[in-house]
């Protein structure tokens, strides 16, 4: 290919373009500036948002990345504009959601001067970046361009954020083509599968009486949604889900046994401490599923399948420990074990979902109280949806019933932030989640604390007219945090009765749509209106001010403690 | 004792590419966990361009395996391996400056040099620097002479360490160099063996 002068801005373009990240989330600003000059003339191939804040831009880029199971791309300049990345850049990196962020930088010759809007971001974000880089040269941005979105992508997927000082976004070069990379030395995205491992796996199982499947978000960025429930069909086992894992198998499977973990359901809770092989796929085993760790699974032999090495034996030791893709490794099981009826083992978890559902459910989703719970508005959503819907959610008690409550048909449906539990994700992720899918109806489900933080990217969906139906479900208090003073701190509420604005009012103001819910009788009514409408929509329910989401595992208490009341 | 979670002394050994700011991503390993590095020494290794460190922790060996793999998880780095001191053979450096008035009136210099190994790197009219090679109680018996006749600095390098079981990194590296890297690229040695390695 012939060599043509390019500038470094129109490089990393170029780049964007040849990876196939159309559309973009950014906010401009002094050391940026070359790249958006740069982009006024690629309006037709790049689909630029333009965010409130740089936060807001990466949560879009996450939400993009996860309904669209491709890198999302953010942009923001030096300083501020850096550092308002760093909560979303440490909620995908212990996400695993594949980013590729660039970051404007001042010029090279005033590095290390303290010059206006300079902050030394490599550094500031090394811990929460699976990969970060500072460009001082143009000629470098076509190869790094391309190492940035091969890491952000493969293996387990990350956050990669790429440095670009001013000079070098400015400088010509000779451009001699975009050329992707798919292979670093330093770096081995997958592990090498292990046969004997593979066969050790295969015999646990198949002499296993009750075998029980734990599953992550592993599964769905390997994209190995079928080999999992092949997996588990072929040997009849119930699988239980981490929040992440949600929507990788539909609701509605036959061994599909519910959530795992903190307000998880009671039989895989319970459960964990009665199987005998417990099989865990593409999870890391967070606190918020293990519970209290030294009395996690201790009868079980573990299997842990898992592509990231630095996992397996990390919190929880495996017996046998699976290294690999679960696209690869997966198969390889489902091809050992034999073909099994466990009918009576999966009627136990039927036991317990109908004695979890007999003292929380039932009064959760059909309250008999004059209050509204979160619950009900979730089985009315289901209801209407019929399950097809993307859920995104904050942070809190919502985000916990949504997640226990949601039905979902289809994979990449639950967009949450799950490990780092960030307020404030759901409003800009949603954004994202629905330029990622925007054939799907994409819900933000949000509490009355959450929403006020990032409330600002309400001007994003105005001045983009994306199609985002909001639902601000309003309990006048920072409601999971409520919770646990109630229970664990004597009902000393402090700080946590948080005041609204007039949402409705608000919406209006940014031209979108909506309405209140006082009321059960228009619950419903209005469920179905925001749904029909075309555009986005604001509906704010009041629910029960102190309500409580059970089941709960007390913190530092067993999976088996786990409290219905 | 139980060698997964009695602390003693893992020196670690990481091999990388040259890249600036990879000693920041391998220390915050270190600082995140909250474990401190008795000593860590960058340099050059047996093959140009990449880049070998060696680092000294007092930790348990259950801690250090995880740090281990946190360490290779990083892009940039080839491979780290981790060994107690009875599988390596390693030194350290120490350079004392004495004052020469001082230690020549009052010391017989020869058996100094002779009893400890040291030689004298700088000789000048107002001071002298000795030079020992040794592990830390060596270099430190030497220190402990000195500090009666005025030790007026002393400064003691970090351990480099050289692996007795390794055949050196060519090999790995032509596997590293390959797509699809070879097994022993990827070491799982005590995968499945639970009982045998790991105490909860």
């Amino acid at each position: 290919m012939a060599t043509k002068k390019l500038t470094g801005a129109q490089a990393v373009l170029e780049a964007c373009i040849a990876e196939g990240a159309e559309t973009i989330f950014g906010y401009p600003g002094g050391a940026i500036m070359p790249i958006y000059d740069a982009l006024y003339d690629y309006n037709d191939k790049l689909k630029h948002i333009l965010v409130r804040h740089e936060q807001g831009g990466i949560h879009a880029g996450q939400g993009y990345a996860r309904t669209s199971g491709k890198v999302g791309v953010v942009f923001a300049t030096s300083g501020p504009g850096a550092t308002n990345l760093v909560t979303g850049l440490a909620d995908a990196m212990i996400d695993s959601t594949p980013l590729v962020c660039i970051t404007g930088q001042v010029f090279a010759h005033l590095l290390g001067t303290d010059a206006f809007q300079e902050t030394d971001i490599i550094n500031i974000t090394m811990p929460v970046t699976k990969w970060n880089y500072q460009v001082t040269d143009a000629t470098e941005i076509p190869g790094i361009l391309a190492k940035a979105f091969y890491l952000a992508r493969s293996g387990r997927p990350g956050p990669v954020l790429i440095d670009i000082t001013k000079n070098a976004q400015i400088q010509s070069f000779d451009y001699e083509g975009y050329t992707p990379c798919n292979h670093i030395r330093s770096y081995r995205p997958k592990p090498v599968i292990r046969k004997n491992f593979i066969d050790e796996a295969v015999a646990l199982i198949n002499n296993a009486k009750k075998p029980l499947v734990i599953f992550g978000q592993g599964v769905i960025l390997g994209k190995a949604e079928k080999e999992f429930k092949k997996f588990i069909e072929k040997s009849g086992m119930p699988a239980a889900w981490t929040i992440l894992g949600l929507s990788a198998l539909p609701t509605d499977h036959p061994q599909n046994v519910g959530m795992l973990g903190m307000h998880g359901n009671y039989g895989p809770n319970v459960l964990t401490n009665e199987c005998d092989v417990l099989i865990a796929v593409g999870m890391r085993f967070d606190d918020r599923v293990t519970g209290r760790l030294d009395k996690y699974a201790k009868q079980a032999k573990v299997i842990h399948l898992d592509i990231d090495p630095s996992e397996i034996d990390k919190n929880v030791k495996a017996h046998v420990g699976v290294w690999g893709d679960c696209k690869e490794t997966l198969p390889l099981l489902t091809l050992g074990i034999q073909e099994k009826d466990r009918s009576e083992w999966l009627k136990v978890f039927a036991d317990y979902t109908q004695k979890e559902y007999n003292q929380c459910i039932k009064e959760e989703i059909y309250p008999s109280t004059d209050e509204m719970t979160m619950g009900e508005v979730i089985r009315i959503v289901n209801e209407t949806t019929k399950g097809n819907a993307v859920v995104v959610t904050d942070v809190g008690q919502h985000q916990m019933v949504a997640c226990r409550y949601a039905k979902f048909n289809e994979t990449r449906s639950n967009v949450t932030s799950g490990g780092l539990g960030t307020m404030g994700f759901a409003l800009p992720a949603a954004i994202g989640a629905k330029f990622g899918a925007l054939d799907r109806t994409v819900i933000a489900v949000i509490g009355d604390g959450g929403v006020q933080m990032t409330i600002q990217e309400l001007g994003t969906i105005m001045q983009t007219g994306v199609d985002v139906k909001i639902m601000i479900l309003n309990n006048e208090f920072l409601g999971m945090v409520r919770q646990w003073q109630q229970l664990f701190n004597d009902k000393r509420y402090s700080f946590v009765d948080i005041q609204s604005p007039d949402y409705v009012m608000v919406a209006k103001a940014y031209g979108i749509e909506g309405a209140k819910v006082e009321h059960r009788k228009d619950l419903q009514t209005a469920i179905e209106t925001m749904l029909a409408h075309k555009g986005s929509y604001l509906l704010e329910v009041m629910v029960g001010k102190e309500n409580n989401v059970f089941p709960m595992v007390p913190q530092g208490c067993s999976v088996s403690e786990i409290r219905l009341k | 004792m139980d060698t997964n979670t009695e602390k003693q002394e893992y020196t670690i050994t990481v091999y990388t590419e040259n890249q600036v700011g990879l000693l920041n991503r391998i220390a915050i390993i270190f600082s995140r966990r909250k474990i401190n590095v008795e000593s860590l020494n960058t340099s050059p290794s047996e093959i140009a361009g990449i880049h070998r460190f060696t680092i000294v922790v007092m930790e348990s060996r259950d801690v250090v395996m995880k740090i281990v793999r946190q360490i290779e998880k990083q892009v940039e780095v080839l491979k780290a391996y981790f060994n107690t001191n009875d599988e390596i053979v390693w030194q350290e450096l120490a350079l004392y400056k004495v004052l020469s008035e001082e230690i020549t009136e009052k010391v017989k210099v020869e058996r100094l040099l002779r009893e400890y190994g040291a030689r004298a790197v700088a000789i000048r009219k107002d001071f002298i620097v000795f030079e020992t090679t040794g592990h830390r109680e060596e270099t430190n018996k030497l220190m402990k002479a000195l500090e009666p006749f005025g030790l007026v600095e002393f400064v003691r390098s970090a351990r480099v360490a050289i692996i007795k079981e390794s055949s050196g990194f060519h090999e790995k590296l032509k596997d590293f160099e390959k797509k699809q890297p070879s097994e022993d690229v990827i070491e799982n040695e005590y995968l499945g063996k639970r009982e045998a390695v790991f105490t909860m």
